[in-house]
């Protein structure tokens, strides 16, 4: 055996982590480092690279990157893809290939791959304890002979096994053996693996077509030479049934149960998304409007303070907000992914899905827009075919989250009285419920339209492993959460940040001198001594203040185009400020309406309700309610989610086709409705 | 010609070889290699997709997937 000679004279050794989906390498990898992690982007692509590290008893520092699960390296996906890639790149020291012990077959295969490579290789044999508890004896000298690499037997959940691995791994080894057929060498197995790997990724049809035909058989080939390993090897006990997944599926997957299970699932999920997360949301916001409240007292009056606590602080408040829902929500996935639940919803929806351009993996990440698009959106990721994770993404804005709840129940309570229907039914309660089903109906609609209209040369087909059911381990969901919710920080958080600023501008800033006009025109009467209403002159002012700014004017400016849907100047200014986040809508109400409270929708309320137009009647009648009301169920009034589309699609394309798609839809609805009633 | 999709819950076979192009690769790669034995353990509720134990684990995959995998009589 050759021994690799990683750079051990710069006491950090760099080290790739792969190994199939449900190998259980990201329990193993998030066990490993914990949160010394960091989580970037592979150049190029939005697949997430994480780098987490760790030390050796001598002292040595691994940095261990966790490659996507990938199950040969024959990519077929965009993750798959990248985990082949850096590996053929020079930056690696030593390849760690993880598998399941108890499923050891078909987990060799990438391992063998990987081998043939000719890089330095250690093979783990990761779950052993499922492996022990079924009976099933491995022979590792063996196994470690036959494959030419050092092997080690791990369990992540009692880190069995973890001091062995850190310290073998700086004497990883370049197998002699090889596994794919040399006996008779042809045009590619001539050149060896390495390069045939490496040549699939050039653009060459008439190599392709080659191509094709050696993998099949070298993966054929090399079950054949795994066979043989295996029988060499392994010892399987007489009957190995994994009797608790059995029962458990009988219930969760029955025709009845399954469904009336999964509801039960998602109505918990919603729960704590819904009424959980609000604890935490309003202590995040209260604290940061003590901190803004803090702040514009202490700073000297002026550009500086009112661009610091109404831009910045603002801004960044309707970014952190965000956290209690994403952080949940992504513990939830997490859960419901490790335990192996998620793999048996996308079994029983696949077959309805299918029909709508979707496939059964969309599931979540689409009902999980009922609450945030954000966390949604990435939580497409585990749908691989590119064309089915597209048409996921791009509708599901259209489901109505939890950011139109309160532009909901403010235009609901003008529109209606509360009235009973049936004795026991709010008609309020109906109406808020129609506008859930309104947006999951244009969920599902645009989905269908989508996959008429996307083109792709991928197969859509849906082969996916049943994992067994297994408990998940809190540690490692900890680690990803936490992770998810620094990647959206940053990410989605500078874009919300900048556009957060843009608008401040617009609407404290207006041409020429009017802002002064008005101040002089105010200054005299709020300083008049002994004057009661002084809190009421000021809003007022800033209500004027408002309409003279450059927001004030481009909501006139857009009077014409939007009056055919009902709406005037000020509500144009409220849907230009609420692009921002469709909640800013009440608030913005509130200023331009001078309401006494901005956080009070009651207080909204009273003021628009007396609102009356020229002709005398109430300006909010039922039909510029529920224009309104459609408008907000429809229109992409969200930078946070345009900003994570860009980032997951990479496409400026898809994100204004999805921008003008749903302002398109919303307005033409919009119009339709007003003119209906 | 007996394939996958046919066999009932709890029936058995042994596969004999794949057909058509493009998918028969994803099928080998997850252990569906002639001379396999194949065992179907699940039908979705709507009838489509179903579940095979195949070396040891399970995999779910569409009827029309199935249909390429060709039994032995």
């Amino acid at each position: 055996m050759e021994t690799a000679s990683p750079q051990i004279k710069n006491k950090s050794i760099s080290v790739a982590l792969l190994g199939n989906p449900n190998s259980g390498k990201t329990t193993l990898f998030n066990s490993l480092t914990g949160l010394n992690q960091k989580t970037g982007n592979y150049p190029g692509v939005t697949v997430d690279k994480h780098v987490g590290t760790t030390k050796t008893t001598n002292g040595i520092k691994l940095s261990i990157t966790d490659l996507p699960g990938t199950y040969s390296l024959y990519p077929k996906s965009l993750d798959e893809e990248v985990a082949c890639k850096v590996l053929l790149g020079n930056d690696i020291d030593v390849s760690v290939v993880v598998t399941d012990s108890s499923n050891l077959k078909r987990h060799l295969l990438l391992a063998t791959q990987v081998i043939d490579l000719k890089i330095p290789v250690i093979v783990v044999l990761n779950m052993i304890d499922e492996a022990d508890a079924l009976g099933l004896k491995i022979n590792k000298e063996e196994l470690s002979r036959l494959l030419g690499v050092k092997i080690v037997a791990v369990n992540s959940r009692t880190k069995e096994g973890f001091e062995e691995l850190k310290s073998i791994i700086t004497g990883a080894t370049i197998s002699e053996n090889t596994f794919y057929d040399v006996s008779k060498p042809n045009e590619l197995s001539a050149t060896g693996f390495k390069n045939i790997i490496e040549k699939q990724f050039e653009k060459n049809e008439e190599y392709k077509t080659k191509l094709d035909l050696f993998e099949e058989k070298d993966t054929v080939y090399r079950f054949n030479v795994i066979n043989y390993i295996f029988a060499k090897t392994v010892t399987l006990p007489q009957n190995a049934t994994r009797t608790f997944s059995d029962k458990a599926d009988k219930v969760i997957t029955h025709p009845i149960f399954g469904y009336g299970i999964l509801l039960l699932v998602l109505f918990v999920v919603f729960q704590f998304i819904f009424f959980i997360a609000e604890f935490p949301m309003a202590w995040i916001e209260n604290s940061f409007a003590f901190f803004m409240e803090k702040t514009s007292a202490i700073l000297p009056a002026g550009q500086l303070n009112d661009l610091l606590v109404n831009g910045v602080l603002a801004g960044l408040s309707g970014i952190v907000v965000f956290i209690p829902q994403i952080a949940l929500l992504f513990l939830f996935i997490g859960l419901l992914e490790d335990s192996g639940y998620m793999a048996r919803v996308s079994f029983i929806m696949d077959k309805i899905f299918r029909r709508f351009g979707l496939n059964g993996k969309s599931v979540i990440p689409i009902v999980s827009g009922v609450a945030c698009a954000v966390p949604s959106i990435l939580g497409a990721r585990t749908i691989s075919n590119y064309k089915e994770r597209l048409i996921t993404i791009l509708v599901i804005p259209l489901m109505s989250c939890s950011a139109r709840l309160p532009v909901y129940t403010l235009l609901i309570s003008l529109m209606v009285p509360d009235e009973m229907i049936f004795g026991i039914f709010n008609l309020k309660g109906i109406i808020l419920l129609g506008m859930y089903l309104l947006g999951f109906v244009a969920t599902l609609a645009t989905a269908f339209v989508l996959k008429l209209i996307v083109k792709t040369k991928e197969k859509s087909y849906f082969i996916m492993e049943l994992p067994v059911y297994r408990m998940p381990q809190w540690k490692s969901i900890g680690v990803i959460v936490v992770g998810k919710v620094k990647v959206f920080l940053w990410e989605a958080g500078k874009v919300i940040m900048a556009i957060s600023i843009v608008l401040w501008f617009l609407s404290s800033h207006g041409p020429e001198n009017d802002f002064e006009k008005i101040e002089q025109k105010f200054s005299q009467q709020i300083n008049t001594p002994n004057n009661n209403s002084k809190q009421e002159l000021i809003k007022q002012m800033q209500a004027q203040k408002l309409e003279a700014s450059y927001a004030g004017r481009l909501g006139k400016k857009i009077e014409p185009a939007i009056k055919p849907l009902g709406f005037d100047w000020k509500i144009g200014i409220a849907l230009i400020t609420s692009f921002a986040a469709r909640e800013v809508f009440v608030g913005t109400m509130a200023t331009i309406y001078s309401a006494n409270d901005s956080e009070n929708i009651t207080s909204v309320r009273e003021k628009l309700i007396l609102e009356k137009d020229e002709t005398g009647k109430p300006k909010y009648n039922a039909a510029v309610c529920l224009s309104l009301l459609v408008f907000y169920a429809f229109a992409m009034q969200c930078m946070s989610t345009m900003a994570v589309v860009l980032r997951e699609t990479k496409s400026w394309n898809w994100t204004l086709i999805q921008f003008f798609y749903m302002t398109g839809l919303a307005y033409l609805s919009s119009y339709l409705v007003y003119n209906l009633f | 010609m007996k394939t996958l999709d046919k066999l009932k819950i709890g029936e058995s076979g042994v596969i004999k070889e794949l057909t058509k192009k493009g998918l028969s690769l994803k099928l080998i790669e997850m252990g569906c290699l002639p001379g396999e034995k194949i065992t179907l353990t699940k039908i979705a509720p709507l009838g489509d997709p179903i579940a095979i134990e195949i070396s040891g684990y399970e995999l779910s995959l569409r009827k029309d997937e199935a249909s390429s995998v060709v039994l032995e009589d």
